[in-house]
């Protein structure tokens, strides 16, 4: 134990990070304490072994789509900043205590939905496919329903969002259809002060 | 009487050619103090104590004057004083109410430094950084299926989209807390107990509790770590040592004794070599004859302090070396049963073996530890079902230890079996807590997994931890898929039951 602020001195990049993402320094604390101890080799950098070790992540239908955001594409080792970053979009809308000159801050209703929108859109071409849709809706229901089911929910998913009648759904239609959905209080976390 | 003639001779012989006839003369004269030529018993008696006290005298001279021989001479003394000071007493059954006072002392100490450490804090305006033992974030209560399935159908609007939202909140949310990988590390302490160990971030916060500090380190690995350290190699020969000389014994009153007051001072020895500090509650319920005791796991510890308060049956694998060799001697006084490392696997042979040993009134009863893993004592995690498919009583008992005198939880993945030992006896003491519950047996219809969640329940209620559903040793291995399924039949159910709910309106 000690004071906080002489306790982040050993995490790099604590400042610059608590300014970026609006995180407190306690909650910066606490993040790498838990960085360190998912971090099973103690190498300073997360891999998809040390995720898929948290029981509960392997219980959750899309916990693989959910590791995969984490790492940026081609690589296959998280740091802590990116970690971090991530974590960031789910803090609620009104915590938002980063600067006026940051581009947007990490806990807008875009930046969220930008998140949201990633985690079907996984070949990252700014549209969510037929196929896309239909895989993010097979993890979530496995072997429970038949494939025709399958395929008339997804129809009807993309009947509803799809207004350019392009078959497949861009990040402004997806922003349409969840209008009506409360995206803060959906991906929020309580995260303890 | 001896003659002198005698006494020459025989001095001859003992000393050789190297002594003249001059010096034998004058031995003799010595010897014979009243020059009758005979050497009566006064005068031989007084010839042997001189010749006594010469050779102490002798060896005192020789062994001052070597190094070996001081460490050699210390060590005697050292046994002695532990002889006497401590096994003596606790063979005996007496207790000089050290510990208890030890106790109280540390515990003034603890809250006379964190007072301190907010004083400082306050000082230098800055938020005193203690460690939240409430997790992150606000996590809600594990839900029931029916809970979550509530949840997800109020979240779940007309949108397909925002039940990914749903599904990648609670993902997000085990991957910044979840419970059980924080079941794996070492509890978090309210108040610094002045051990580096527990607070890896230490600063100097100010000169008196460094000072304290320093002292406290002096006095635990000067004089408490040694101490411990004799007690415990001096207790495993007794246990080798006395156990096969009990078991000599023909069976009988006597051989059941003795073997029990054997058992009784080893492990009372192994206690003190611990510094354990244990309290027993409702002793009327221990675990008799012909049942399997169960208790949650948090350090091979575990076992003598329960064998301190009464004679178990282990189960385990035979190991070589001086594992094995202390598996053969306690095989002799009681009854194990260990398993080859080819039988372990056979799980019919094992749970014949341990039906066949409950069956055995005469036996006393098995301690099985059925969460197969060391966790760090804040949770119990799931039994294995093989001990309550044998079908005799259980009886529970919950074990926990107070985290502020010493760290008891062995992480077998961080430290070896003896740098743990080590590591706990150069902590302050262990202090624990154990209860022995009312014995449980299965109910008719009840199946064994049903049962042993109902015995873990129990013993997580009484303990004060917090009762898991996960399975403690899949640590090292993947979860299986079953788990998921459970969700996704969940979510299909939801997903449904709008679509019909749907159809029904639009017809």
């Amino acid at each position: 134990m000690g004071s906080s602020k002489s306790t982040l001195q050993h995490i790099p990049n604590a400042q610059e990070l608590i300014q970026e993402t609006g995180f407190s320094p306690a909650h910066i604390q606490r993040l790498y304490e838990r960085f360190d101890l998912l971090d099973r080799d103690q190498m300073g950098r997360l891999r998809v072994p040390d995720f898929e070790a948290i029981q509960e992540l392997a219980e959750n239908p899309i916990g693989d789509r959910i590791i995969g955001a984490f790492f940026a594409s081609g690589k296959d080792t998280v740091d802590f900043p990116s970690f971090v970053r991530v974590l960031a979009h789910f803090q609620p809308t009104d915590a938002n205590r980063s600067r006026d000159s940051a581009p947007e801050p990490y806990t807008s209703p875009n930046r969220k939905l930008r998140f949201a929108f990633q985690l079907y859109d996984q070949d990252r071409d700014g549209k969510i496919s037929r196929a896309e849709l239909l895989q993010v809706l097979q993890e979530m229901l496995g072997l429970q329903v038949s494939d025709e089911q399958l395929q008339s929910i997804a129809e009807r998913a993309i009947q509803e969002a799809d207004l350019d009648q392009d078959d497949a759904i861009s990040f402004e239609e997806f922003k349409q259809s969840l209008e009506k959905v409360d995206i803060d209080q959906k991906m929020r976390i309580g995260f303890l002060s | 009487m001896i003659s002198t003639a005698e006494l020459r001779e025989a001095m001859k012989k003992l000393l050789g050619q190297q002594v003249g006839h001059r010096d034998l003369e004058e031995i003799l004269r010595d010897i014979d103090l009243n020059g009758d030529g005979q050497v009566d018993f006064e005068e031989f008696v007084r010839m042997m104590s001189r010749g006594l006290f010469s050779v102490i005298l002798m060896t005192w001279t020789v062994c001052t004057s070597e190094p070996l021989c001081w460490v050699v001479l210390s060590l005697s003394l050292w046994w002695t004083l532990l002889l006497v000071f401590i096994i003596v007493p606790s063979v005996a059954g007496i207790s000089f109410g050290i510990r208890s006072l030890y106790m109280r002392a540390l515990l003034q100490i603890f809250k006379w430094t964190s007072s301190q450490m907010e004083i400082r804090a306050k000082e230098k305006n800055e938020e005193l950084y203690k460690p939240y033992s409430n997790g992150i974030i606000a996590k809600q209560p594990s839900l029931s299926l029916m809970q979550q399935q509530q949840q997800l159908r109020c979240c779940s609007s007309d949108c397909a989209f925002s039940d990914a939202l749903f599904f990648s909140r609670r993902a997000v949310e085990s991957i910044v807390d979840d419970e059980v990988t924080k079941c794996f590390s070492a509890q978090e302490l309210e108040n610094w107990n002045l051990l580096t160990r527990s607070n890896c971030r230490f600063r100097h916060i100010s000169l008196r509790l460094t000072v304290l500090w320093g002292l406290g380190l002096l006095l635990r690995y000067c004089l408490l770590l040694p101490l411990r350290v004799a007690l415990a190699v001096s207790g495993v020969p007794l246990l080798l040592v006395l156990t096969p000389l009990v078991s000599c014994l023909p069976d009988g009153a006597l051989h059941s004794g003795l073997s029990e007051k054997v058992h009784i001072v080893c492990y009372g020895v192994f206690v003190r070599a611990l510094t354990a500090i244990i309290t027993y509650h409702h002793q009327e319920n221990k675990p008799r004859d012909g049942g399997i005791c169960v208790a949650n796991h948090t350090t091979p510890i575990d076992i003598i302090i329960l064998a301190n308060d009464g004679c178990y049956s282990l189960v385990g694998q035979v190991h070589g070396g001086l594992m094995g060799l202390l598996q053969r001697a306690l095989v002799k006084a009681s009854s194990h049963i260990w398993f080859e490392r080819s039988e372990a696997k056979d799980r019919h042979l094992v749970a014949k073996r341990l039906g066949d040993h409950v069956a055995d009134k005469n036996k006393p009863p098995i301690l099985i530890f059925p969460e197969g893993t060391c966790i760090n004592n804040t949770s119990v995690m799931m039994f294995k079902k093989g001990s309550f498919e044998v079908g005799c009583s259980v009886y529970p008992v919950a074990i926990k230890y107070d985290p502020r005198f010493g760290d008891a939880f062995w992480n077998s993945s961080k430290c070896g079996i003896i740098s743990y030992l080590l590591w706990t006896m150069s902590s302050w003491a262990i202090v624990c807590s154990v209860w022995y519950l009312p014995p449980m047996k299965r109910e008719d219809g009840e199946s064994a997994v049903d049962f042993s969640n109902r015995v873990k329940s129990a013993i997580a209620a009484q303990g004060g931890l917090v009762d898991l559903v996960w399975d403690g040793a899949l640590k090292r291995s993947k979860v299986k898929d079953d788990l998921k399924k459970e969700q996704q039949k969940l979510y299909s159910k939801v997903l449904m039951f709008d679509r019909d709910l749907r159809n029904r309106n639009n017809i």
